[in-house]
């Protein structure tokens, strides 16, 4: 029981940090780290402009 | 033992599909076993063994992502994240469409390509593409070909990308014209995720700066509302203006693909990405689930009689078209972009690259499946009226009884039923398949929820999840070929290639749209509904970038004098080169107008002209002209590879590969 409640929330976990992977929200938090800031509106146009250049290059298939 | 017992099931269930016939109908869910076992074999030992001996994967070799991280490009993630994140941009709307459409041979071709094509085809290349990328330093498909072969297959790679998203766009915007065409519910729906995306954007941006996945989770609450709401639509003053031919439709998507080129990418591209990743994922694992707990039966045959090549979906033979057809799911040239684009740059570990490279691939031909599952579940007369173009059987009881006498029956009375559950006006000559998904996918949804009750929210459900899904592609690639145009012209005069020059943008947009728009504006017009002609070159352009990326990773085998397991790559390569280029071959010269460009040309001359004929002929000889470009292209590569490995395997040629060089990774020691 306690091996299958630590599964569940290991693939919650995992779940979780994808989503936060593949929506950038991951991005924006190492992008606060490395900047040593605290999110705000000033800070997400800085990240924006920074990461859009990367973000719209990328291909996404068919 | 175990891998035995999985070996013998996936056999049984193979022969369970191959040898059904008449009222003998298998249960869907023999194409989930087939396919569960096909993939786990090939995942537990084909991959396995590519993995150690072609590609040698190393943990001890540090990658990319630990080596250059610098918390932007390169950046050490999780392998369960990346494959998250791998999934996301290689799965589009292709493994969805295409199985749809190949389904008029019968569901066994297309199948047993989905299944086997992506173990030996499909997963092999994503593999060894992210593999060689992950030792070069995350290197592109471009830079690699241009390095390990030559400048010209570079510059093909190049092309290639271009021409796919040219082609790619405008017949993914005749799909969702064809979905939306007199469809006052789907029509608002759709334009309904444009305000939403905006104040997602919005949301994103100023209200709550950074929280995507909760901007995200408000959109698809909105985008709900607006399925909903869309069935009233019809009934209000300004509903006439939500009831759209398909010249009509096709110019907003032009407008609309220009305008998400030119707008901030916050305000449109980004949110609307992350809503079209949120709905794909929920909307797929639904299908599953809804797969297994519907289970119905196949109504599709085996084999149909168009495997002659006189389909009404579109013309041509089961080979090469149903491979050509099924595109994505099986193998994608396109996925070779992303294994070397983002992807590389984000493993931690060499071995990571089996799962995501090969597991990812494997997850995108399951999805194919499903489509499969979902367009052969349909009655095939209900399939073949949905998806005839009316150019061929006609439109009502005329339709109705051409196709039953065909020995699919169907009546108009049904189809009218089938409309009206839908909340449709008609379901005939809907080609492009997304409508006929959608019946399928609407079916399934409501078998397991709801009931006949509610087909007609699922059906628009299932159109707004194709169409954003197709909008998605479409605003990312315009913007993406772009900023290929942009760098490509900054060599000719330096400011164009400025990202953020506004007169750039805009010239350079203008033209990526009105490449696309004019290949769209051809489908509209087309009588035989477009997807006859758009749907194969797109399948062929794609097909011929796997056929570079295959020649690539060839070639580095043989340069590591791993010639022995080269047929791990030349087999997959042998059978693309065949199909494409006898697919090239029937598009371009086959006597008989539904197939070949150049015959529906001349038929096109000789008949009575009409005020559109200089026009259509054009086109099909425009189609078959960027047919053969493409072809010959590739038959370039395909020479300079060959003289690349005939002179290292004589011993003329020097085998130099252009690794990077190896260096221990620290993660060892520290885990050590």
């Amino acid at each position: 029981m306690k091996r299958a409640r630590k599964t569940i929330r290991d693939f919650a976990t995992t779940a979780v940090a994808a989503l936060r992977e593949i929506f950038d929200e991951a991005a924006y938090a190492r992008f606060l780290d490395r900047a040593g800031v605290r999110s705000s509106r000033e800070a997400y146009e800085s990240f924006r402009r920074e990461f859009e250049e990367a973000k719209v290059r990328r291909p996404k298939c068919c | 033992m175990l891998w035995i017992a999985v070996a013998f099931l996936g056999a049984w269930a193979l022969g369970v599909l191959a040898i059904s016939r008449g009222e003998d109908r298998p249960s869907a869910l023999w194409f989930v076993v087939a396919a569960v076992c096909v993939y786990s074999l090939g995942y537990r030992f084909y991959s396995r063994f590519i993995g150690e001996r072609v590609l040698e994967l190393d943990d001890s070799r540090i990658t990319p992502a630990v080596r250059l991280n610098n918390g932007r490009d390169y950046v050490p993630t999780q392998k369960w994240i990346t494959f998250g994140h791998h999934f996301a941009a290689i799965a589009g709307p292709g493994p969805l469409v295409g199985p749809v459409l190949a389904a008029q041979f019968g569901y066994l071709p297309s199948t047993i390509w989905i299944i086997i094509g992506a173990v030996l085809g499909g997963c092999v290349q994503d593999f060894v593409i992210l593999g060689y990328s992950l030792k070069r330093d995350g290197r592109s498909l471009g830079r690699m070909a241009s390095d390990e072969i030559g400048p010209v297959a570079g510059f093909t790679a190049l092309v290639g990308v271009l021409t796919i998203m040219v082609i790619l766009i405008a017949v993914l915007g005749l799909v969702v014209v064809n979905a939306m065409k007199h469809s006052a519910w789907a029509t608002s729906t759709v334009a309904a995720t444009v305000p939403i995306a905006m104040i997602v954007g919005i949301y994103m941006t100023h209200l709550r700066p950074g929280r995507f996945v909760e901007g995200s989770a408000l959109g698809v609450a909105l985008i709900g509302l607006a399925v909903f709401g869309g069935r009233y639509v019809e009934g209000w003053s300004i509903g006439h203006y939500f009831v759209m031919e398909a010249p009509g439709l096709a110019v907003w998507i032009i407008g609309y693909g220009f305008l998400a080129s030119v707008l901030p990418i916050w305000l449109l591209l980004a949110p609307r990405d992350y809503l079209s990743a949120f709905i794909k994922i929920g909307t797929i694992v639904a299908l599953a689930l809804g797969i297994v707990a519907m289970h119905p039966p196949a109504l599709m045959p085996p084999l149909t009689q168009f495997t002659n090549g006189l389909g009404p979906v579109f013309g041509g033979k089961v080979f090469p078209f149903a491979f050509i057809t099924v595109a994505c799911g099986a193998i994608s040239g396109f996925h070779s972009l992303i294994a070397s684009g983002t992807t590389p740059k984000m493993l931690e570990h060499e071995r990571d690259a089996r799962l995501i490279g090969y597991g990812a691939m494997l997850m995108e031909s399951f999805v194919a499946v499903m489509a499969m599952i979902a367009a052969v579940m349909l009655q095939p007369g209900v399939y073949f009226a949905i998806n005839s173009p009316a150019g061929i059987v006609g439109t009502g009881p005329a339709a109705a009884d051409k196709i039953t006498s065909w020995g699919y029956p169907v009546t108009d009375a049904h189809m009218q039923e089938l409309a009206a559950d839908v909340g449709e006006s008609s379901l005939y000559a809907r080609t492009g398949g997304a409508p006929s998904l959608a019946v399928g996918m609407a079916h399934i949804f409501a078998g397991s929820l709801g009931g006949k009750a509610v087909m007609a929210l699922w059906y628009h459900f299932a159109i707004m999840f194709e169409a954003l899904f197709i909008l998605t592609i479409l605003d990312a690639g315009t913007r993406v070929a772009r900023f290929m145009l942009q760098d490509a012209l900054g060599h000719i005069y330096k400011p164009l290639g400025r990202t953020s020059w506004y007169p750039s943008i805009l010239v350079t947009s203008a033209l990526i749209v009105a490449a696309w728009g004019y290949f769209l504006w051809q489908g509209v017009k087309d009588p035989l509904g477009g997807i006859n002609s758009l749907w194969p070159l797109f399948g062929i352009a794609n097909q011929l970038l796997a056929t570079v990326a295959l020649c690539l990773a060839t070639t580095i085998i043989i340069k590591m004098h791993r010639t022995k397991y080269a047929a791990v790559t030349l087999v997959p390569l042998a059978w693309l080169v065949a199909v494409t280029f006898t697919a090239s071959w029937y598009k371009i010269f086959d006597p008989n107008p539904r197939v070949g460009f150049l015959a529906q040309a001349q038929a096109l001359a000789a008949a009575p002209a009409t005020s559109a004929t200089a026009r259509l002929i054009f086109n099909n000889r425009l189609d078959a002209a960027v047919n053969a470009v493409l072809v010959v292209m590739v038959a370039l590569v395909l020479v300079e590879s060959l003289r690349q490995w005939m002179g290292i395997l004589s011993g003329a040629k020097a085998a130099r590969v252009q690794e990077s060089p190896f260096v221990r990774t620290r993660l060892v020691e520290e885990q050590g």
